[in-house]
This record gives structure tokens, C-alpha cells and sequence, in this order.
């Protein structure tokens, strides 16, 4: 198949970038964070400074409303794989927490089926 | 800025919906409409060798593609927020698409009926992952008007997969997918809940 639409807004070919220089190279993250997990902060992250002009700081204060992992990478201005090595180090370091179940792939039937009857009574209604 | 956050209500959820399709189809229009925030966009990198390679330090000087992705939030109430990611259709953004559905309710795969093979990866993607999945034909102005029954002959689609039209900037017509996107998750389950299990 020939490959086509290279134009594609979505895509910028051949830039160099090293965003991966922020996790030290690592590109999988600690825990498993799906992009639509909801990051909330600690009480330990109100403890201390967090600088704004660094990435980790940024990070922290963008959980300062319940977020998502991709609103997180949206407001950070960093790719998805960088936030989540990051979210992930801020998660086992105590400052932030998941605060949202998600489905997963080991997610019962009961679970699953009870989220969607959930989504569909909220579509329903907006 | 708050102060910190209050506590999650018990059950607090978060899910989502990938809406997928070619180029210029009507994804990031469809979130637009239906979202109450306006469509942000994160990247997902892509290197040549996405696959098996771990340490991106090692090999610094590697030329790296990003991918946008448009997506918006839906609140379903205090303990449950929607997410709806837009994403290219092509085959080679599959790598992708692995970390995006899992844990999605399902997909909404919006076509255009003058590009109909632009659908055709994201139809065998979600078919090859068991994602519930529904076809929205977005009809543009000036578009030819296809019967849907032609459309579902056209991309071989199986007689359960719901096909339907809509017009991606219409808020209700937007809403009316995801319904049916999540309509027909549940009967899915439900479905196989009462018939014979199959292993």
C-alpha cells in the first residue's frame, strides 16, 4: 500500500528532539497511566516549592485541579510518553495520586458494564 | 489556583472514546462540538524504531516524528468525566493506538464517503482488538449522500455495527454518536452475558 496524505496537519516529520533527556532516557513510565487517568495532588506537594520554571514544577502545579494525564501534557507542553515517566516518578514519590478508577484490560464485566451504563445515563442527560 | 484538592467523590471514574478517521474527516470538529472545553492537543512521539526501543539516550541524535492528537472532556456528573481522543487513521500510527484504546468504552470512525478507504485500518484495528466500534458517515455540504446500508456493504462491515449519518458540528448529532458508541459497548456485554460463552 503506497503511503499517502504525508501532508497530514498532525504530523511534523524529521524534527530532532531530545524530550526523553528529562526522564534520563526512560520512556515507560512506573505505574500504568492510561491518558485519561485523573492526577490529583498530595498534601506532601503543598509541603514544599515547587520551581515554575521547571518541568516537574509545572507538572505539580497543573494537578492542583483534579487533571487528566493528557490535560496534564497539554498545559505542560511535553509529549505524553515525557509527562507520564514524570507523573509516574511524582506518584511513587508521594506527591501525587491517581484519583479516578479507569478501565483497564483486566477490568471485571461487572465494572466495565456498570462505567458504561454510567457514560450512557451522563450522555443522556447533558 | 487552588489550594489543594478536595477529595474525589467515592466511585470517581474517568473513561473515554477514541474517535478515529482520515485526514480532515471531521474528528477534531466531532470533539469540538461536544466537548465543553476547547479541544486541546497533546503529541505522542513516533521514532523510526517505536517498537523495542527503550533507552532514546543512547541514540540522541535520532530524528523523532510527533503525532497531535486533539482531544476533549465531557463532565457526566461529580464523579465521572468523558474524554474524547481524536486520532489519525492511518495504519502507521497503529503503534499508537495500543496505549489509546485500552480501557476505551469505543470508537466512533468517522468517514467521509468520497474517501472511504481512509476508514478501512481503523475499521480492521478495532475489529482486530475487539473495540466496540460504530461508523458515522459525516455528511458534508455538497457530499454525495450514500444509503447507509451501501456504505456498510462498501467497508464489509459486519450487520451488528451500527452505521450511522450525522454532521460532525452539530452538537445533538455529535452527542447522538457517542450514545450510540456506548449503547452498543453495553449490548455488547450484556450480549455476551446471555448467550453461551465462547472460549
Amino acid at each position: 500500500m503506497t503511503p499517502h496524505h504525508d501532508d497530514d496537519e498532525h504530523v511534523h516529520t524529521a524534527r530532532i528532539v531530545r524530550p526523553y533527556a528529562l526522564t534520563a532516557g526512560r520512556t515507560r513510565a512506573s505505574i500504568d497511566l492510561p491518558v485519561e487517568a485523573i492526577i490529583e495532588q498530595q498534601p506532601r506537594a503543598t509541603e514544599r516549592e515547587w520551581s515554575e520554571h521547571d518541568q516537574v514544577g509545572q507538572i505539580v502545579s497543573a494537578c492542583a485541579g483534579r487533571t487528566s494525564v493528557a490535560e496534564i501534557s497539554a498545559a505542560v507542553h511535553l509529549p505524553l510518553g515525557v509527562v507520564r515517566v514524570l507523573l509516574g516518578d511524582l506518584v511513587e514519590q508521594g506527591y501525587l495520586k491517581v484519583a479516578a478508577t479507569t478501565l483497564t484490560d483486566t477490568s471485571s464485566t461487572d465494572v466495565r458494564q456498570d462505567l458504561i451504563e454510567r457514560t450512557l445515563r451522563g450522555l443522556r442527560a447533558i | 489556583m487552588d489550594f489543594g484538592p478536595s477529595s474525589p467523590p467515592p466511585g470517581a471514574a474517568s473513561t473515554k472514546i477514541v474517535v478515529a478517521g482520515g485526514f480532515g474527516v471531521g474528528k477534531t470538529t466531532l470533539v469540538g462540538a461536544v466537548s465543553e472545553i476547547v479541544p486541546l492537543r497533546t503529541e505522542a512521539l513516533v521514532t523510526n524504531e517505536s517498537s523495542g526501543v527503550d533507552d532514546l539516550a543512547a541514540t540522541p541524535m535520532k530524528s523523532t516524528t510527533t503525532v497531535a492528537m486533539d482531544f476533549g472532556r465531557i463532565t457526566l456528573g461529580d464523579d465521572l468525566v468523558l474524554y474524547l481522543f481524536g486520532t489519525p487513521g492511518q495504519r502507521r500510527f497503529w503503534f499508537m493506538w495500543d496505549d489509546l484504546v485500552r480501557g476505551a468504552i469505543g470508537a466512533v470512525v468517522i468517514v467521509d464517503t468520497e474517501r472511504l478507504d481512509e476508514a478501512f485500518a481503523a475499521i480492521d484495528y478495532f475489529e482486530a482488538k475487539g473495540l466496540p466500534f460504530i461508523v458515522a458517515v459525516n455528511e458534508f455540504d455538497g457530499a454525495r449522500r450514500f444509503p447507509v446500508e451501501e456504505v456498510r456493504e462498501a467497508l464489509a462491515l459486519p450487520a451488528d455495527t451500527p452505521v450511522m449519518t450525522i454532521d460532525a458540528r452539530d452538537r445533538g448529532s455529535a452527542k447522538a454518536a457517542l450514545i450510540r458508541v456506548t449503547e452498543y459497548a453495553l449490548e455488547r456485554i450484556t450480549g455476551m452475558r446471555t448467550s453461551v460463552p465462547q472460549y
